[in-house]
Parts: C-alpha cells; structure tokens; sequence
C-alpha cells in the first residue's frame, strides 16, 4: 500500500486517465492516518484507519459532527487531508480523481440540483461533467437512472418544484448513471417519509446485488443495522471500532426481558437475581443479565412465576448496535461531537 | 413489515455470491473521449444561456440602443447637433452610427456589469448551491471546469456585445437613413465596408472584456456567495475606471484593463490605427493569463467544503 505523503501534490489532482494501480485489490477504501484539521483548527477527522472490502454494504455510522461528511470529501478529493493517506479503488486520494471518481456514485451531505432545470436535464448536465461518460448514449442513461429512482413520472418537472424525497432520489439517480464500482451515500435517508427510506433501502441492496460495493454513512443505527454487512462507528473524529455487523452486535450484551401486567413484582424479583440497569416499561421491563447464564435462566424464570408475577414473555434478546455502541464507548449514541 | 426487511443475518449470506458478482461491475477505467470532455463545455454553455437572468441582461443590454436611438432621433428633430459623445453627432446622418454610439456608451458600465455578474457567480454560484461538488465529484476535473467556465464567459462577451450590435442595427435602420459611412477621419466608404468594420469593433469590444472574464472568475474562486463574488467583480469595474481618471495615477493607468476600452474608435478611420486597439487586446491577454493563473492555483488546491 502507498504511504507517499500527498498533500503538497494536491494541485496535481485534476490527474488524466491512466492506469490504476493494481495494488489491494479487494479492499475498495483504504486509510491509514487520514485526518483532517479545519483552518480554524477543528479537528474534524483523527488519524483514521478505515478498511472497506470489495462486495459489502459498509456502514459508517456517527453522531452528528463526528466526521462522517468530512471523511466522505476526503475520499472524494473535494478536501485534501491534513495528514494520512486515503486509497479509493487502489489508488491514492486526492491525487487519482480523474481515473477513480468515474467509477465512483456518490451522494454528499444531501442533494444539490439546478432549481431552474428538469429533472432530466439536471441528470444530463451531471453525466456531461464526466469526460468519460458517452454522449451518445447519454439521453438513454438517464431514462434509466430516472426509472430506477422512481422519478420517470416527475423528470419533467424543475428541479425546484421537487420535495426533498424527489431532490434525494434525483441525487441518487446522478449516482446511478453509469454502473459504478463503488456507490458513497452519505446519509441517502435524511428527510424521507418511512415509505421513501423503505425504497432507498431497497435500492441500496439491489445495486449492492449487482455487485457494487456501498458505503454509506448514518446517524441511524437501525438503519445500519437493516442494510449493512459491515460497519464502523466514529465519535469525534475517531474511529471507535469496525467490523462485520454480526460481529459487532454480538459484542454487545444481551439483554432479559420479561413481559408482564405485574412490573413492580416482577422488578423485586429480577433486582434480587441480580439484574441491573433495570428499564421498565408499561407490561414490560429489562435488564443486563450478565449475572444469567443458561442454567439460571430457568431457575429465574420460577422464580418469577412462584412470585406470583403473570409471565407473558421471557427471554434474552441479542444485542442491537446501539448496545453495542453504548458499550465501546460508554456514552449514549445521539451525544453531538 | 414490508418485504423489503431482510435480517443482517440474511445479507451477510448474500455476500458470497455478491462478491462473484463484482467482477461484472465496471470492469476497470473507462478512457476519456474528446467528445465527453467537449461535453461539459457544451453543457456550460447550454446552462449559462439557459438561465432566466443571463436572457435578462442581454435584454437590458439590447434596450440601451433603442433608447439612445430614440433620443437622438427626438433631439435632432428640432435642433442641429451639440456637444455628446464624438459619434452622435454621425448617428442622425446614418443608422449604422447607432452600433458605434450604443457600444461606446454601453461599454463602459453596462457590458461590463453583465459580464461580471456571469463571470463573477460562475464558481461561486455551483458553490453556494452545491452543484460544485456533484461536478467535482463526477468528475468534472478542476482545470477543465475552470477552461469551461472561462470559454462560456468569452461567448457571454461575444453574445453581450451582439445584442447591442443588433438592436443598434435594427434600430438604427429603422429610424435613420442608412448609406455611405463618414467616419471620424473624414472619409467616407460605402455602407457594406462599414458593415465589415461594425463586425471588427464588435469582435475588437468583445475581446475587451476578457480581462474582466478572468478577474470574474478568479474572484469567483475565492468565495462561496455567488452574490458577493458577482458585487465584487462589478464594484472592482467601477473603482478602476474611476482611478483611470484621476491624473495622479498617471504612471499606472495604462495598466488598467478599461484604460483602453474606447480604442476600438481608432478603427472608424482611414486608414485605421491598431496601436492603441493592439495594446488593449495585450493587455486583456496579459490580464487573462495572470487571473487565469490565479484563479487555477486557487481553485485546484482549494478545499471544497459547500
Ligand atoms: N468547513 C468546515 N470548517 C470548519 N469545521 C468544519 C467544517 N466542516 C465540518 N467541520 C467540523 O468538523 C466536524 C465534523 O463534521 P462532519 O460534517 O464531518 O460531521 P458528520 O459526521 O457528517 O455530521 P452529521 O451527522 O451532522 O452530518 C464538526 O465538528 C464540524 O463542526
Ligand atoms: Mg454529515
């Protein structure tokens, strides 16, 4: 992997087609060190060590401000790191922007469109932007892209008569112009109806099908948890840890819950066995159960019963990735950096 | 719960055969074409003539002879010429007079004011929307964007100083005689040797303002307001042409990019003299070249954070 300093060849960035380097060729993002301070001295991202592998749904999840959006620009050359090295499809960043971005879809910090232009023109001037798109088969491409989003009825339309799902549905449209390698979707979500995220996600697993590696940032863990094989949680710009999904929701505890009318009894009991950080709810209540294991499982659950509690649900549900983040780093997840 | 929920569980199982697929995705870099990379330049073009405002300005641009027309037309009705600019006194006895007159009195503030709202929102405009990202990213290249916007700002001069021509003809030929050319030196020469030099001022007023096009979009480069940048680029006009006029200056003012606007008069005579209309279009070069320069070193190592 290449560790050659580049930020003083950051003007070199508008860089010709070439050959890409054949180097890792299973790993589509790569970086070692990357880390970015603002010129007013923000630190925004902090010696970031990210790996995504070819073929996963990568979920990069963040509180907001924990420097999601800024290692996105990073990737995509549109900042230069203060230190670090970033890697996109084998080749170094900001550097290889005119050889990688082609095969690259990206969505940034939400859409940004010509208000005066359709749709479909807004499309055509984005697809105009790269010098290796085909013109010819431009107008084509676009019907297709405009199709897949669901916007075909719309395409007509200005570009600012559409609500904020259409404008992020045309957003990710101009990512699906060509078939890309690699799709960067920086929060696709943020401001749709349950409907609209249902379809995104959709979307999302259909082109990852196709053989597209995704990245996609979320302040939403269940989000993450729905569409991703892979993540990696941030938090002030650093990156707290990354894994598969399963992995790192099987490092969060499980937690025992227990559906009943009779809460306050039921609370005795568990208190007794020593279950803590008790939550209660209406007819349900639960715990960390990390003083259970399987064999007293039974017993607590006799327990229950001959105290008279009605005992509608019982059981030990698998950690969440929320969970999981609470435990990494010992702080609720909706904290701002 | 829709069908479209599928456990982690059940897409980690997937994996495997969605990293069989990924061979079949793009395979590798695509090459660059010259006719995707003349693309943009089209787009940039379609898009700066496509804008409500840019049709605007020309508008305004277009109406300026048909004033002046009318008023020279209402002036000379009953009184013979005074003093005004060199050429009115010419626009009563032919129409094709207006061109010269309506470029001159458009020259100074009105051509200049389009030409640094177009230029000066070039960069900062796609920044303040966000449009300037989506470009990078597509990508368009920071040079090449740079390259475009400048080649569409040229033609915005070009289609500026033509809708003065052309109202000023129209105009002129409707309300003045047309027919043999007196020019400044005297001489006279028939009216389709002056329509060639009509056509050589335009160009000679057109390449005047390329120096502008240059600060435009270096200024445009350095901010995220389209506003600012476009007040900018229109109050820096002003200013120079306001410091061209105080004679302490003497020493710097051929070095001003409007210093030497209203030369395109020497080529109304016989035989026409270059020198001054020489030294402007060296000038607008030498301003292209060190805006243009600049606005390149900035624009390509700047952080793009709108
Ligand atoms: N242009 C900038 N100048 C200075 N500081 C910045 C700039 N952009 C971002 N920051 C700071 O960097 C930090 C990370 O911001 P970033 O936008 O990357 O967060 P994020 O994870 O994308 O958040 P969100 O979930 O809200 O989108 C924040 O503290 C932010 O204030
Ligand atoms: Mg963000």
């Amino acid at each position: 992997m290449t560790t050659a300093p580049h930020t003083e060849q950051a003007r070199g960035r508008v860089a010709a087609v070439g050959p890409t380097p054949a180097a890792a060729p299973d790993d589509v993002i790569r970086t070692s060190g990357l880390t970015k301070r603002f010129q007013g001295g923000q630190l925004a991202v902090d010696g970031l060590d990210l790996t995504v592998p070819r073929g996963s749904v990568f979920g990069f999840l963040g509180p907001n401000g924990s420097g999601k959006t800024t290692t996105i620009r990073m990737l995509m050359g549109l900042i230069a790191p203060s230190s670090g090295v970033a890697t996109v499809l084998g080749a170094p960043m900001p550097q290889s922007v005119g050889a990688v971005l082609p095969r690259v879809g990206a969505l940034i910090e939400g859409p940004a469109l010509y208000g005066f232009l359709s749709g479909r023109d807004n499309l055509a001037r984005f697809d105009a932007a790269d010098p290796t798109s085909d013109p010819r088969t431009r107008a084509r491409r676009v019907t297709e892209a405009l199709d897949r989003v669901g916007l075909t009825a719309a395409a007509g339309k200005k570009a600012r008569a559409y609500s904020l799902g259409m404008k992020q549905r045309l957003g990710l449209a101009s990512a699906l112009l060509q078939p890309r390698e690699l799709l960067v979707l920086d929060e696709p979500t943020n401001g749709l109806d349950p409907q609209g995220m249902r379809e995104i996600r959709a979307l999302v697993r259909e082109v990852a099908a196709e053989g597209t590696t995704v990245f996609l940032s979320s302040h939403l863990l269940d989000e993450i948890e729905q569409v991703c094989t892979h993540a990696a949680v941030m938090s002030k710009g650093r990156l707290v840890v990354q894994g598969t999904v399963a992995e790192l929701a099987g490092r969060a505890q499980g937690r025992l819950v227990v559906r009943t009318p009779d809460v306050a009894a039921a609370r005795d009991v568990l208190v007794q066995h020593r279950v803590t950080d008790l939550r209660t709810d209406e007819a349900r209540l639960d715990g960390l159960a990390t003083a259970v294991d399987e064999e007293s499982l039974p017993r607590l659950c006799a327990a229950l019963v001959s105290a008279g509690v009605r005992v509608h649900g019982f059981g030990v549900e698998r950690g969440t990735l929320e969970d999981a983040f609470v435990a990494l780093t010992g702080e609720g997840f909706d904290v701002a950096g | 719960m829709s069908q479209a929920e599928v456990s982690p569980a059940e897409v980690s199982r997937t994996e495997v055969s969605r990293t069989e697929a990924s061979a079949a995705v793009g395979a590798g870099p695509r090459r660059q074409t010259a006719a995707g990379f003349a693309a943009l330049f089209r787009s940039e073009l379609w898009l700066t003539f496509r804008r409500t405002r840019t049709i605007a300005l020309l508008g305004i641009l277009a109406v300026l002879p048909v004033l002046i027309g009318v008023v020279v037309r209402i002036e000379t009705g009953d009184s013979s010429n005074g003093g005004g600019p060199a050429f009115i006194a010419q626009v009563s006895q032919n129409g094709l007079f207006l061109v010269f007159t309506a470029l001159a009195l458009a020259l100074p503030i009105f051509l200049p004011m389009t030409v640094g709202v177009v230029a000066g929102d070039s960069i900062a405009g796609e920044a303040a929307t966000g449009t300037l990202r989506y470009l990078l990213v597509a990508p368009a290249g920071r040079t090449r964007l740079l390259a475009a916007k400048f080649t569409a700002g040229l033609v915005f001069c070009l289609a500026a100083t033509m809708a003065v021509v052309v109202a000023a003809v129209a105009t002129g030929a409707a309300l003045f005689p047309l027919g043999e050319v007196t020019l400044l030196s005297g001489d006279t020469i028939g009216l389709g040797a002056a329509v060639v030099r009509a056509v050589l001022v335009a160009g000679v007023v057109a390449l005047s303002l390329s120096g502008l096009v240059a600060i435009g979009l270096f200024i445009s480069t350095l901010t995220g307001s389209g506003i600012a940048a476009m007040a900018t680029t229109v109050g820096l006009v002003i200013t120079v042409q306001i410091l061209d006029t105080f004679p302490q200056l003497h020493a710097i003012q051929p070095f001003l990019f409007t210093h030497q606007w209203l030369s395109f008069g020497d080529l109304l005579r016989q035989p026409m003299h270059w020198d001054n209309v020489l030294q402007n279009l060296g000038l607008q070069a030498l301003y292209v070249a060190v805006f243009g320069s600049a606005a390149w070193a900035r624009f390509t190592s700047r952080d793009i954070t709108a």
